[in-house]
C-alpha cells in the first residue's frame, strides 16, 4: 500500500488514539509531578448533636487564593515517585544498611507498597500467560481433531469464560471457596482443619486469583490459535505422515513454526492485559492478600475520602512503563523478523 | 458528658410545639446523592412529598463516597444535596464544595432542632436528622444455656466466645465487619478510641498511634479475628449479617441502623426472636465505650444555582423536621427528628451516649489516617509481622499521604 494511501485509512483511528489514548496519558504524566498546595488550616469550634468541639477545618479563603493562582498544585518533581508510598528510594537504602541478610531485605522491601504490588503483579503475568499460551494451544489442537459434528457446541462451551463478565466470574468462584461454600467447606472436611480458609490465607489467595486468570483468559488463547490451526497447509502434514512422523513431531517441526506469529501476538497481548490484572482482586475481595499496580491506582482514587490524583498518576505512569519494559523483548524480536521479512 | 445526655434526652423527647410537616412548595430542581439503606430511603421518600412542582431526582449508592467530591466539583454540580455523615462530610468541606445554609434555617427550617444544626465556625453546614453506631448483638439463647453474662467489656466478649467455642455450640462464635479496607479500618478506629488514643499529636497533623495504645487495640483486634469465620477480612456489614441469620454466631459488633434488617420478619423466626441489642463495650479498662457515634445529614452543594439549593433545602427541611416520619419508620433509625420515640432497636444509640462515646474525628487529614489503616493492619492480623511494623507501617504510609496532600 502506497504511504499516502496509508496515511488517509490511518488518519481517523490516529485522531481518535491522540485525542483518547495520547492526551490524557500526557496529562496524567503532568499530573504525576504536583502535589497539593500546603494546606492552611485554622481552629474552629464545630457543633453537631453530641456536643461541641474546638478542631480544625481548611481555610478555604486563604487556600482558593493559593489554588487560583497556581491551579495545578506545588510543583513536586519525582517527589511522587520516590516516596514511601510509591519507589521508596530513601526506605530501601535505609533497609539495605539495616538488615543483615539479603532475605531480611528483600522481606522489608517486598513490605511497601509498590513493591507489594508490583510482586503481585508479575508473578501473576509469570504463572498466567504461559499457562494461557499452553492451555489456549492444547484446547485448540484438541478440538481441531475432533468429528466436526460436535465441534460447534464444544467451541462455544470452551469460550464461555471469556464470555462471563470478569467480575461475575470471580464472583461465583468467591462464593464457592468461601469457608462456608462449596469448595471451601469440602476442603476443610478432606483437610480435617475446621479453620482452614483459601481467602484468608496469602498463598492460597493469590493461587486462586492465578487460576481464576488461567481460566478466564485460555479462551482468548485457543480462539486465535484455533484460526491459525485452520491455516496449516495439508501437503507438509500429509508428507510427514508419510515419512512416519509422529503427532508430537508434525506439531514440533510444520504446525508450531507456521502458527509462531500468531504465538507472539497472543503472548503480547495476554502479557499486557494481565500486568493489568484488576478484576479479580475485587471480585474476590483479596485487597488484604494480592494488591496489584491497577488496584493501588483504584485505591489512591477511590478508596480514600480524599482523592490522592498526583500517587494515582505517578503509579500509572510506572504501570506504562512496566509494560513497555515487559514487552520491550518480544516487540523488539517483531522488529528485527518484519526487517529481515523484508 | 452530661451536656451530651441532656441534649439527646431533648432531642429525644423535646416538647416544642410546631405544625407537623409544613411545606413551602418549591419550584426548580431538586437532585440528591445519599447512601443506600432503609432509614435514608425513608427520609428521601419523605423530603420527595414536599417536593412541589420542583423536578426531583435521587440516587441511593453505596459507593456515594466515590462520586461525592466528583459530582459535586463540577460547576454546575450534578447534585443539589448530598445526604452526608460525620465522615463524609470532610472531604466536601475540604475542597470547599457545600454551602452554608444559615439564612435557609431562619426561613423555612422551623421545625429544625438547635441540637440537629451542625455548625463549623459559627455557620450551619448540615442537618443532622439520624444518629448510628456499632454496638453489640448477642444470642440471648445461648449466652443463657452456658451460663455467660450479657458482655460488657471486649475481654468478657473474647472469654464469652472463647466458652461457647469450647462447648462445640459454634465454631466461630464472634463477628465483626472486618473486611479489609475502610471496614475494617473504622474497627481500628473504635477500638483505638475505647483505649483512649487520639490519632494525631494535638493540634499538629503528626500521627500518634504507634504507642502501647495502638498496639493494645491491635491485639483485641487479633484476638477477636480468631474467634471469627476464618473468612473475616473479606466480611463486610452485609456478611456477617448474613452469617448471624444463619445461626453460626453468638456475638457480634454491628451498626445499629442495620438493627431493623435483623429484626425483621425475614429468616429464622427462633433466631430473630433470641437476637438481642447492648451497648457497646469498652476496652482495656476504659470507661469510655470502643465505638465512634455518627450523624447523618443534609448538605447542600456550593455550585449550584441559589434557587435550587432554596428547593432542595425545603423539601429536605420537611422531611427532617417530620413527626410522621419518625413515628411510622420509629424502627428504622434512631432520629434525631422531634417526636421520636426511642424504641427497642434504638437502645444501641442511647446506651453509646449515655456510655459518653465519642463522635467520629471531623478532621481534614482523617480520611488519609482511615485509607492508611485499612491496608496496612492487614499483615498483622494474618500472623505476617508485628503490632509494631503493622503501627510502624500505618504512620509511614500516612505520612507520605499526607505530605502529598499538603498536611505535613
Amino acid at each position: 500500500m502506497p504511504n499516502k494511501t496509508f496515511f488517509w485509512f490511518f488518519l481517523p483511528t490516529g485522531l481518535a488514539m491522540i485525542l483518547f489514548i495520547g492526551l490524557p496519558i500526557i496529562s496524567t504524566g503532568i499530573q504525576s509531578f504536583y502535589a497539593q498546595h500546603d494546606q492552611v488550616v485554622k481552629e474552629v469550634k464545630k457543633c453537631d448533636p453530641f456536643g461541641c468541639t474546638v478542631s480544625i477545618v481548611v481555610d478555604q479563603e486563604a487556600t482558593s487564593v493559593i489554588r487560583d493562582e497556581r491551579p495545578l498544585g506545588k510543583f513536586n518533581g519525582l517527589g511522587t515517585y520516590v516516596d514511601r508510598n510509591h519507589l521508596a528510594i530513601e526506605q530501601i537504602s535505609e533497609f539495605w544498611d539495616e538488615t543483615d541478610t539479603f532475605g531480611d531485605f528483600i522481606d522489608q522491601v517486598t513490605n511497601l507498597p509498590f513493591y507489594k504490588a508490583l510482586l503481585f503483579t508479575l508473578t501473576y503475568c509469570l504463572f498466567v500467560t504461559p499457562n494461557v499460551l499452553l492451555l489456549g494451544f492444547i484446547i485448540a489442537l484438541s478440538l481441531n481433531a475432533i468429528s466436526r459434528k460436535i465441534r460447534g457446541p464444544l467451541i462455544f462451551g470452551t469460550i464461555l469464560p471469556m464470555i462471563v463478565t470478569p467480575l461475575v466470574g470471580s464472583l461465583v468462584l468467591f462464593w464457592m471457596i468461601d469457608a462456608e461454600g462449596i469448595i471451601g467447606a469440602n476442603l476443610q472436611l478432606i483437610m480435617e482443619d475446621p479453620y482452614l480458609s483459601l481467602k484468608s490465607s496469602r498463598t492460597l489467595t493469590w493461587i486462586t486469583i492465578i487460576i481464576y486468570g488461567v481460566w478466564h483468559h485460555s479462551p482468548f488463547a485457543f480462539v486465535v490459535f484455533y484460526a491459525a490451526l485452520q491455516t496449516v497447509p495439508q501437503e507438509p502434514v500429509e508428507a510427514a505422515i508419510i515419512d512416519g512422523a509422529s503427532r508430537y513431531q508434525r506439531i514440533r517441526h510444520i504446525v508450531l513454526p507456521h502458527i509462531y506469529p500468531v504465538v507472539t501476538f497472543v503472548a503480547l497481548i495476554s502479557l499486557m492485559d494481565n500486568f493489568r490484572v484488576f478484576e479479580p482482586i475485587i471480585g474476590f475481595s483479596a485487597e488484604g492478600s494480592a494488591q496489584s499496580l491497577s488496584w493501588l491506582i483504584y485505591d489512591n482514587l477511590v478508596n480514600e475520602e480524599v482523592i490522592l490524583f498526583g500517587s494515582a498518576a505517578a503509579t500509572s505512569m510506572m504501570t506504562i512503563i512496566g509494560i513497555a519494559i515487559l514487552l520491550a523483548p518480544v516487540l523488539i524480536r517483531t522488529w528485527k523478523e518484519f526487517r529481515t521479512a523484508r | 458528658m452530661k451536656k451530651i445526655l441532656l441534649t439527646l434526652l431533648f432531642i429525644l423527647f423535646g416538647t416544642t410545639t410546631y405544625a407537623d410537616g409544613h411545606c413551602s412548595k418549591p419550584s426548580g430542581s431538586i437532585n440528591i446523592l445519599a447512601n443506600d439503606f432503609p432509614a435514608l430511603r425513608t427520609f428521601v421518600e419523605t423530603a420527595k412529598g414536599c417536593k412541589g412542582s420542583a423536578d426531583f431526582k435521587v440516587t441511593h449508592s453505596s459507593e456515594h463516597n466515590k462520586i461525592a467530591v466528583p459530582a459535586l466539583t463540577a460547576n454546575p454540580s450534578e447534585f443539589s444535596a448530598r445526604i452526608a455523615a460525620n465522615s463524609s462530610i470532610v472531604p466536601l468541606m475540604n475542597q470547599d464544595l457545600i454551602r452554608p445554609m444559615d439564612d435557609l434555617v431562619k426561613k423555612y427550617g422551623k421545625g429544625i432542632q438547635d441540637s440537629q444544626l451542625i455548625t463549623i465556625d459559627g455557620k450551619v453546614m448540615a442537618v443532622a436528622f439520624m444518629a448510628n453506631t456499632q454496638h453489640l448483638y448477642y444470642r440471648e439463647d445461648v449466652l443463657k444455656e452456658l451460663g455467660i453474662p450479657v458482655p460488657k467489656t471486649y475481654e468478657e466478649v473474647v472469654a464469652a466466645s472463647e466458652k461457647i467455642r469450647a462447648s462445640g455450640k459454634m465454631q466461630h462464635p464472634y463477628a465483626a465487619a472486618y473486611k479489609a479496607g475502610w471496614n475494617l479500618a473504622e474497627e481500628f478506629v473504635n477500638m483505638f478510641i475505647g483505649h483512649g488514643g487520639e490519632f494525631f499529636k494535638a493540634g499538629t497533623a503528626e500521627p500518634n498511634i504507634n504507642n502501647a495504645k495502638g498496639v493494645a487495640t491491635l491485639n483485641m483486634l487479633k484476638k477477636l479475628a480468631s474467634l471469627s469465620n476464618p473468612d473475616y477480612l473479606t466480611h463486610d456489614s452485609e456478611a456477617i449479617k448474613v452469617e448471624w441469620e444463619s445461626g453460626k454466631v453468638a456475638l457480634m459488633t454491628l451498626w445499629a441502623s442495620r438493627s431493623g434488617t435483623l429484626l425483621d420478619d425475614e429468616g429464622d423466626a427462633k433466631i430473630t426472636a433470641a437476637t438481642k441489642l447492648t451497648g457497646p463495650a469498652t476496652v482495656g479498662g476504659g470507661n469510655i465505650p470502643a465505638a465512634t457515634l455518627w450523624w447523618d445529614g443534609f448538605t447542600l452543594a456550593k455550585n449550584r444555582s441559589d434557587s435550587d439549593a432554596e428547593a432542595s433545602f425545603i423539601a429536605l427541611a420537611h422531611a427532617a423536621s417530620n413527626k410522621k416520619m419518625v413515628a411510622d419508620a420509629a424502627d428504622q433509625a434512631v432520629w434525631l427528628v422531634e417526636g421520636f420515640v426511642p424504641g427497642p432497636k434504638s437502645i444501641g444509640v442511647i446506651e453509646a451516649v449515655k456510655m459518653g462515646a465519642k463522635p467520629y474525628p471531623m478532621l481534614p487529614q482523617m480520611g488519609l489516617m482511615h485509607g492508611a489503616l485499612g491496608s496496612e493492619i492487614v499483615e498483622f492480623l494474618q500472623g505476617k509481622e508485628s503490632a509494631e511494623q503493622a503501627l510502624k507501617d500505618v504512620e509511614a504510609a500516612y505520612i507520605s499521604k499526607a505530605k502529598e496532600q499538603g498536611f505535613l
